[in-house]
């Protein structure tokens, strides 16, 4: 990572652990700059309510430039339309509509908002076979987005 | 030529230009939009909705760009990607108004032309934002970055020839130039690194055969010739129920297995086993008459392999002979140097370059007749055809001798210089012998100049003659074709 996009990733954690945003905070413990481990907490007045859930994210080199992987992990992974029970998360900004202007804060707060717009608390349809065959890595797959209501 | 792609392109951008009063970056996107169709673009401009065309096609109306607060230029402001503070003015963007920092843009650059290997579209970082960076900025923001800049270049070039009917690449190997015409029609076409092919298909220059013609016979040919030679060679069918057979070892009484059959013949000479006896070795029936009517049998369902066969490789002879092309000029290089040293001027030896080129056209014209001819149907037209095609190969096969051999007996030098193909043929080591003999005389070279002259210039006037043929005919609609080739 050349040494100005270091800084960023620097900014971005020191902001997450002065100011966060409500229902966001950083795993107390970060040590690596590579990987973080983020708590969300679902918004009030929605199915998910005061449940904990766990975000790993893991920067590559190329970060911002590129996407960082972001997966949900631990017991708890949120039943939700576009989240695999594996953790593995189907949303557009952490793929192909990326933006070097987005960061750690925007894409938590997508996720938040996904979380307290669904209606039902239910997997995807297709979550058997994804698991499945699903490789380690969600940004090794395809993903369509069949889907922009939620 | 890479360099004339772009001047193309920019000719093509002033006209736009020149109409609309837009600046040439936007006017680049626009045409890109359309595929560099000048009239389809023109039509939609002015066919009223212009906010929706520049929406369309991502950019913003350049009539309409916001206009900058020169007091907030000095201001600081930060960069949404690095996170770092600059002044305003040291930000750029595109027309939208997002502004990053110069090290991000390129940075952004680099990430979506080297990694992601895009040119075109390529959009502004903010989030969600479809405005499309033009050539300009993109340009500006590479300076000093020149690896990026010529992939970049690259790409651009790339979907200019791509998005552009008028325009298609050289399928040479290696050859970077693409070529324009003026039409869309497949005719041949000639590129300034020499390779002559055809616009409708980009193979070679397949005159007299038209494009889907030669695409069905090529795909006959990956399917079909190893195939067929491999059948014709190896096997034979049994006489009584035309299985066909592969004798790989054992003597000559074959018993069909095919089960209904279990006929028993001879491999030699197809009759009937019966009257061999014990003969199980050696055949001494060849002139029976059962035999015979056997083995006419036989011929008689080979034809129309044996028909393919024929065109194929006589087709595949010449292609052949193109191969050697290359050598040829080589050794009529050489020869020309030869001759000027035994008192011929440079221009008195231009002829035999020019015999060689007459010699590859001619060859590449035969290769194809036979393409032609194998689905071309009997009538009195085929018939002159045929006739021009076999004058055509004989007076080429005649230049070609006296290019490949007849040469070094006239300078002496076949069994020193030439490597065996020049020499191989006894059929001329006579008129060697007595050519060589007189090598220093002057006449000797003048008549063998002569010679070529005169074949190679009724090669190129059998060569017009036959594809006017054919022209003439597909005009008048004369030729007939038969799909299967029978």
């Amino acid at each position: 990572m050349a040494g100005r996009f270091t800084r960023r990733l620097q900014k971005e954690l020191l902001d997450l652990q002065r100011s966060p945003p409500t229902g966001v905070k950083l795993e107390d413990n970060t040590t690596r700059l590579d990987q973080w481990r983020i708590h969300l907490t679902g918004a009030d007045g929605s199915l998910y309510a005061g449940e904990h859930f766990v975000l790993r994210f893991r920067f590559g080199n190329n970060y911002p430039m590129e996407a960082p992987e972001v997966v949900f992990e631990g017991p708890n992974i949120p039943m939700h339309g576009h989240i695999y029970s594996n953790g593995h998360i189907c949303l557009n900004v952490l793929y192909n509509e990326w933006s070097p202007a987005l960061s750690v804060q925007s894409i938590c707060l997508s996720l938040l908002s996904m979380l307290s717009s669904s209606p039902e608390k239910s997997w995807p349809p297709d979550n058997d076979t994804y698991v499945r065959r699903a490789i380690a890595s969600p940004k090794q797959t395809s993903w369509a987005f069949h889907d922009d209501t939620v | 030529m890479p360099k004339d792609i772009i001047s193309t392109q920019i000719q093509a951008i002033e006209d736009v230009n020149n109409i609309f009063q837009i600046p040439p970056s936007t006017a680049r996107i626009l045409l890109q939009f359309f595929g560099w169709d000048k009239e389809r673009l023109v039509e939609r401009y002015y066919d009223g909705d212009q906010d929706r065309l520049f929406e369309e096609a991502h950019i913003i109306n350049p009539h309409k760009l916001p206009r900058q607060d020169s007091n907030t230029e000095h201001k600081e402001m930060t960069c949404e990607i690095c996170y770092v503070d600059y002044p305003r003015k040291d930000m750029t963007g595109l027309p939208c108004n997002h502004r990053f920092c110069r090290h991000c843009w390129v940075s952004y650059l680099q990430s979506k032309i080297m990694d992601e290997g895009t040119g075109e579209k390529i959009t502004c970082p903010a989030h969600q934002c479809p405005i499309v960076a033009d050539e300009v900025t993109i340009s500006h923001l590479l300076q000093g970055h020149p690896e990026i800049q010529a992939r970049y270049e690259f790409f651009v070039a790339k979907a200019f020839v791509q998005g552009n009917k008028l325009v298609k690449w050289c399928p040479a190997p290696g050859c970077e130039n693409a070529v324009r015409v003026n039409t869309v029609e497949a005719r041949p076409v000639k590129c300034k690194c020499g390779h002559a092919w055809c616009f409708g298909c980009q193979q070679p220059t397949h005159e007299p055969v038209h494009c889907p013609t030669l695409k069905a016979w090529l795909k006959k040919c990956a399917d079909d010739s190893e195939t067929a030679n491999w059948i014709s060679a190896n096997t034979k069918e049994c006489p009584r129920c035309k299985t066909t057979i592969e004798k790989n070892g054992g003597c000559n009484h074959i018993t069909c297995r095919s089960l209904n059959c279990k006929y028993e013949f001879c491999w030699s000479c197809l009759g009937a086993w019966e009257p061999h006896g014990a003969s199980w070795y050696n055949c001494s029936r060849f002139d029976e008459k059962d035999s015979m009517q056997a083995r006419d049998q036989h011929s008689r369902s080979r034809v129309s392999l044996e028909r393919y066969l024929h065109y194929y490789n006589r087709y595949h002879n010449h292609e052949q002979s193109q191969k050697f092309e290359q050598q040829l000029f080589a050794k009529v290089d050489k020869k020309m140097e030869e001759f000027q040293q035994r008192g011929m001027s440079w221009i008195e030896v231009q002829f035999l370059k020019k015999a060689v080129e007459v010699l590859c056209l001619c060859r590449q014209t035969l290769k194809y007749t036979y393409v032609f001819g194998f689905y071309l149907r009997k009538n009195n037209q085929a018939v002159i055809f045929e006739d021009n095609q076999k004058d055509l190969e004989m007076a080429v096969e005649t230049l070609s001798q006296y290019l490949e051999q007849d040469m070094d007996s006239a300078t002496g030098s076949a069994s020193s210089s030439s490597s065996s193909s020049s020499s191989s043929s006894s059929s001329s080591s006579s008129s060697a012998a007595t050519t060589a003999q007189a090598t220093s005389n002057p006449t000797v070279l003048a008549d063998i100049k002569q010679r070529v002259l005169d074949k190679s210039q009724y090669c190129e006037s059998r060569r017009k003659v036959l594809l006017d043929h054919v022209q003439d005919g597909y005009e008048q609609g004369v030729w007939e074709f038969d799909a299967a080739g029978n």
